[in-house]
């Protein structure tokens, strides 16, 4: 897939700095819940983004994404609740400390493939509500009762509110990450990772250290997942056991799948999407519950199951290949394809990132 | 002892459960080479409507055999309806529609039946049942309904003719279909039994670790590492991985609590038994892939 045209993507970014500071024009369009659940996204996409650089760019299947969210998110909070370092300062700290814990773990990952390192990961995800509440750690992680924080206030008294802050802040940290994981794909490093992906013997042989790259990937990955956890950790002040269950690690993957694996702007869509879906599921319940008149209560997780069960189907790329594959036909359509044979719009198409995993 | 007896026959009984869902697991994987996560929570939605039967008075066998019944028609369908067209699909596509049957399974048993724990009848006699102190009444009866739905199994796969052309199928798909068999619906009658075998297993365990829509979770975090100890293709290991795995489970917290008696010091409890399965399946996954039974393959390039 061709990456988002640069022209756009500038459009995007300027708006989403311009739109928040029209409040005061529009106060009920964007109010400051509204900016929360953006903020929300915001850390869902990053979130994702870790997700994609590991199963969409590198092949390596992850169910447990949610433990890294969990360190960054962890080792932000103890940061701040035990050392009172100031909250943007936490950051760099839970990338390192989460790239370490995912190279450590990439590295058992390495004798694993496809179905087995899914069920490692699965295992990882189970666990982490557990290890969380280990005795030992009890002092640091504040056990079941979890830690409360304070959320950031704008720094050199710009006025902003404590929403809108929170949301340049996320918005700032969005921006470098997804900048900085462009250049990475598109460096000779993003090349041998997705070699790797396609065939990794073929990438084994023309002399890439898949091992070191593989391991590295699962690192950088941790760390960008670690990231979102941090600033999930200032945004909703509080961090506990049990919020970062199973279904933390199924939401991310929800992202990945429905986004579009193997591409950037799908992680963007992909943590917008789960994000709304989670908010919405209260509204989707009475729905079904009243204007239906179906006595079921319809949870989120219905909605996600049913959608990765359908889109593996339908669009095995995400909803960002879906588009893509939807203009491409278009466009051809509107040129009148005159003289295209079927064997070359087969070979336009481009390849299905879902077989990354594929066991070679 | 008695304490260290008492811990031994709760692990086996423990292991019971494991080695059945993990029995479940293993007949999948060596017909298809996936590896089912909505295992689990299939077996929990049995779970639930057996506990639905029984509610509108049925006896605990009638709803015991009706549920089973229902898990595997339930899996059959589910075979032949979602996992079919997705033979020659990519491990990620496969792995993200089993999560995606997971998420449905659990959330719609939360939706019917809420979140709340319930309890769960033990069709097994109070009294004159176990040996006072060391195993009780249920233990046993799991212990005993397990190694009869092993023998079921074996017998069915040895000597029935629909068993034979099973193993052909799993065995050797193309061969099979050149002698006549089905492979299609003998793949389709794996996940019916499969699903069977997971509720077996489920309706026992709920008395223990009480209904509720993630009663499953740690359960089949362990079978999987009891499929594993035992090697993931073979039935067998899988049973033997599941006894090996339930007593190592209460002897590691066993041997905690003591530990915590004698030092004060606490290293390991009850708290940690995912945990405990987590270090168990990355530890036989990358120091013997193959489990304790298990071939090694060998893979051509």
């Amino acid at each position: 897939m061709p990456s988002f045209p640069k022209k756009w993507t500038l459009i995007i970014v300027v708006l989403a700095v311009v739109i928040p500071l029209l409040q005061p024009l529009m106060p009920d369009l964007v109010s400051d819940y509204r900016l929360f659940l953006v903020t929300t996204m915001i850390i869902a996409a990053i979130a994702v983004l870790g997700l994609n650089l590991l199963t969409g760019f590198n092949g390596q299947i992850s169910l447990g994404h949610g433990a890294f969210y969990a360190v960054g998110a962890y080792v932000a909070a103890i940061l701040m609740d035990q050392l009172n370092v100031p909250y943007y300062a936490t950051l760099p700290f839970a990338a390192m400390i989460c790239f370490i814990v995912g190279y450590l773990f990439g590295l058992p990952a390495l004798k694993l493939e496809g179905h087995y390192l899914a069920l490692a990961t699965f295992a990882l995800a189970l666990a982490v509500p557990q290890i969380l509440k280990y005795k030992w750690l009890e002092g640091l992680t504040g056990g079941v009762q979890g830690i409360v924080l304070s959320k950031p206030e704008a720094p050199f008294g710009l006025p902003l509110s404590e929403d809108q802050w929170l949301y340049y802040y996320c918005l700032i940290v969005m921006i470098v990450l997804f900048w900085a994981a462009n250049n990475i794909l598109n460096s000779r490093s993003g090349r041998a990772m997705m070699a790797i992906r396609d065939y990794r013997i073929a990438a084994d042989t023309m002399g890439i250290d898949t091992a070191l790259y593989k391991t590295v990937t699962f690192g950088i990955s941790a760390a960008y997942t670690g990231i979102a956890g941090a600033l999930s950790a200032s945004a909703i002040a509080f961090v506990a056991p049990d919020s970062f269950n199973f279904f933390l690690s199924i939401k991310f993957l929800i992202g990945l799948v429905v986004g579009g694996v193997g591409s950037l702007a799908g992680s963007v869509v992909g943590g917008i999407f789960y994000v709304l879906v989670d908010n919405s599921a209260q509204a989707l319940s009475t729905f079904v519950k009243n204007d239906l008149g179906l006595q079921f209560d319809l949870s989120a997780y219905t909605v996600f199951g049913i959608l990765l069960i359908v889109l593996m189907y339908l669009m095995p790329m995400g909803i960002v290949g879906g588009v893509y594959i939807l203009v491409r036909r278009l466009q051809r359509a509107g040129r009148g394809a005159i003289g295209t044979t079927p064997a070359m719009v087969a070979q336009s198409r481009p390849t299905r990132p879902a077989e990354a995993g594929k066991g070679h | 002892m008695e304490q260290f007896l008492q811990q031994l026959a709760s692990g086996l009984a423990n292991g019971a459960i494991y080695a059945c869902v993990a029995l479940a697991l293993v007949m999948i994987y060596v017909s298809t080479d996936h590896l089912n996560f909505a295992q689990g929570e299939m077996a929990m939605f049995s779970t639930y409507i057996s506990w639905q039967l029984m509610n509108w008075g049925l006896s605990f066998w009638v709803a015991f055999i009706l549920a089973v019944v229902f898990s595997f028609i339930m899996g059959v369908i589910i075979e032949r309806a979602i996992l079919r067209p997705l033979h020659n699909a990519p491990v990620l596509s496969v792995v993200v529609v089993f999560i995606g049957l997971l998420a449905i399974c659990n959330s719609v048993a939360g939706a019917i039946w809420s979140y709340l724990i319930k309890e769960f009848p033990s069709p097994f006699p109070k009294s004159s049942f176990g040996i006072a102190g060391v195993i009780g009444p249920h233990q046993l009866g799991v212990v005993m309904v397990t190694l009869i739905v092993l023998a079921l199994l074996f017998l069915f796969f040895r000597f029935t003719p629909l068993g034979l052309a099973m193993r052909a199928a799993a065995q050797n798909p193309q061969m099979a279909r050149l002698v006549g068999v089905r492979v299609d619906w003998m793949l389709a009658l794996g996940w019916g039994l499969a699903a069977a075998i997971g509720a077996v297993a489920g309706i026992m365990v709920a008395h223990i670790v009480y209904l509720d829509p993630n009663m499953m979770g740690g359960i089949l975090l362990y079978a999987f590492a009891s499929a594993l100890v035992g090697g993931i293709g073979n039935p067998a290991g899988a049973v033997v991985g599941g006894f090996i795995v339930g007593v190592l489970e209460n002897m590691v917290a066993f041997t905690g609590n003591q530990i915590e008696k004698a030092t004060g010091i606490y290293i390991i409890g009850n708290g940690e038994k995912l945990s405990v399965a987590l270090i168990i399946v990355i530890f036989v996954l990358t120091v013997k892939p193959a489990g304790l039974f298990g071939r090694v393959v060998v893979k051509r390039v």
